[in-house]
């Protein structure tokens, strides 16, 4: 035991928290309802499932996005992987607070962003050098299939982690499951298709790599 | 194996009695309530189990010859069509394993079994096919309500209860009408609604005709085994509506077989060039023949006499033909070459039943007309 907790200390950042059993038992179910429901197959592209640390970012269509792309991830994964959710409607009660941290959500206010706790800052501090992140860069849901502009919060995980692997994905058919606006989903088939990495380029300019990352989950609809 | 079933049957064949007794409470039970435990006492009866021994014992030679060619191809056979052949070996392995469990779980577990088959088919079909953001409603109530209610209904059948007169209650008359009355009239209703009219027309009969097809259409196969069979001399038949259910199925799977067969090796003329190249007359022609003889060979197994058996089984051949045909239209206006390829790495259960879907209504009502009163 002494052996170990002086290597605690030196690692930064929190570490791995393991669930309790039966916030893993509802993130199980949770899990498998998504597949149920969302009837998914997950293709991965030149990428592999790995436990290093990501940042799988997607076009987002769906209030199933999140959900559905962590239940998609392995079981080993999904436990690593946080995916970040909206706090003004996952905090709302109680229920829906226990049902995000069971999926192992990270709660961002979109509202109250101020200076010293801009949104960056607080997924880098939460993930340390253990957690994967899912994130939409599109910001809001979008009705019609096509892909908003990306907003610059991935340029700046980027740039203050140049060491975190981005990887595109793209969610086909989920806006047909549960489209925007609709309560009750229905059980098509969906598809997801994880691709190949990109990171951002010494010197690359705000908008040129945001651009490049939008198009690397634009060209997984059609390949 | 087959022995045991057997046994079985015997069983419920001898417990069957004392149940109606006791559940005799109404003054004077109808006749029929007596004809239906009779249909339970023979659920699978020998002739079926010898059938479903046949078919093992074919699928486990098929396997062989197909491991065999695979271990050494002989040169003169094209290695693309030794691997389609394993593959379709494979999944006739699993159909008939999935038909089986369905069976040896008897009448409910059936319905059950094909309720699921309808919901992944109308799955798939409507994933393949546009909609509308206005469709959403309209498509909730076809895959979460009706699909569900359809089957709730053929498994209630003619077996649960009797209406105050102690006539009992025969579900066939809602389920029968179920899709094609409310259904279809509600699906457009639904989206009218919904206030989206850009191709208002188009999107009503993609969700009709995926009702009809994958739900309606299918669920007569199941509804099969609620049938009080006579033979065409006028006594009633007291083999096993399982069975019949499985000879239909085969009949079904065997004319595709047969109809692939028969173009490989007769096919000149293709029907129909832009929907499919490989479907010809005299494949269909060929095809129908010869799920004929076989059906005709399988009487035995139905309450059919020899020459009703092969009509009915060419009759079969030619509705899973055009079904399949039908399909591959669809298919082909979507641009999928099957519907497994829609989303990668899972098998098509569309492109599986598409013959079945068919077939089955028309065996159905061709069944139910001359042979049940």
């Amino acid at each position: 035991m002494a052996a170990v907790f002086p290597v605690k200390e030196i690692i930064s950042g929190p570490k791995l928290v393991p669930l309790s059993s039966d916030k893993k038992l509802t993130g199980a179910t949770i899990a498998f309802l998504a597949k149920l429901l969302s009837g998914f197959t997950v293709r991965w592209v030149n990428c592999a499932p790995d436990t290093c640390q990501r940042v799988y970012f997607a076009n987002h269509t769906s209030h199933l996005d999140a959900v559905v792309l962590w239940s998609a991830l392995p079981r080993e994964l999904r436990a690593l992987t946080r995916p970040v959710a909206a706090k003004d409607y996952w905090g709302k009660t109680a229920w829906r607070r226990y049902l995000a941290s069971s999926f192992n959500a990270m709660l961002i206010d979109r509202h109250e962003i101020k200076v010293h706790q801009s949104p960056v800052d607080t997924m880098l501090r939460e993930i340390g050098d253990v957690y994967s992140l899912i994130v939409f860069p599109e910001g809001g849901r979008n009705s019609d299939g096509d892909m908003g502009e990306f907003k610059s919060g991935l340029y700046y995980l980027a740039k203050k982690r140049p060491d975190l692997e981005l990887v595109p994905v793209y969610m086909d058919n989920l806006n047909r499951v549960l489209p925007r606006g609709e309560v009750l989903p229905v059980p098509l088939l969906s598809c997801i298709t994880i691709g190949n990495p990109i990171y951002l380029e010494t010197g690359e300019p705000k908008a040129e790599f945001l651009k490049r990352a939008r198009e690397s989950v634009r060209k997984l609809k059609d390949g | 194996m087959g022995h045991m079933f057997w046994l079985l049957a015997q069983a419920v064949e001898k417990t069957a009695p004392e149940k109606s007794a006791s559940s005799g409470l109404q003054v004077d039970l109808p006749k029929v309530s007596a004809d239906v435990t009779e249909a339970v006492q023979a659920w699978l009866n020998l002739p079926t189990n010898i059938l479903l021994g046949v078919v093992l014992a074919t699928l486990a030679i098929a396997t062989a010859v197909s491991q065999w060619l695979q271990r050494r191809p002989p040169d003169n056979i094209n290695p693309a069509l030794i691997r389609r052949f394993d593959l379709r070996v494979r999944a006739w392995w699993l159909m008939c394993a999935i038909l089986v469990f369905g069976l040896l779980l008897h009448r409910i577990g059936t319905v059950v079994l094909f309720g699921f088959v309808s919901f992944w088919a109308l799955r798939e079909f409507i994933t393949m096919t546009p909609t509308r953001r206005g469709d959403h409603r309209a498509l909730f109530w076809a895959l979460v309500i009706f699909t569900p209610l359809q089957y709730v209904l053929i498994g209630l059948g003619r077996t649960s209860g009797y209406w105050r007169d102690g006539s009992p209650v025969d579900f066939y008359a809602i389920y029968s009408i179920m899709i094609p009355v409310y259904a279809s009239l509600f699906v457009p209703a639904r989206i009218a609604i919904a206030g989206d009219p850009k191709k208002f027309l188009e999107r009503s009969a993609q969700i009709q005709l995926g009702l009809l097809i994958c739900v309606y259409a299918l669920s007569h196969a199941p509804a099969l085994l609620d049938l009080r069979l006579f033979r065409s001399d006028g006594t009633r038949w007291t083999g096993s509506n399982a069975g019949l259910l499985f000879f239909f199925v085969l009949i079904c799977q065997l004319s595709e077989v047969f109809f692939w067969l028969s173009g490989q090796m007769i096919g000149r003329t293709v029907i129909a060039k832009d929907i499919s190249t490989s479907r010809t007359w005299e494949g269909l022609l060929g095809g129908v023949l010869a799920t004929g003889l076989v059906g005709m060979w399988l009487w035995w197994v139905t309450p059919f006499e020899i020459w009703e058996a092969a009509c009915l089984s060419m009759v079969v051949a030619v509705m899973g033909f055009l079904g399949s045909m039908t399909m591959s239209a669809i298919k082909r206006d979507r641009g999928v070459t099957d519907y497994g390829s829609l989303v990668l790495g899972h098998a098509g259960v569309l492109d599986r039943i598409d013959t079945l879907c068919f077939a089955a209504p028309v065996f159905y009502h061709l069944t139910r007309f001359f042979f049940s009163r």
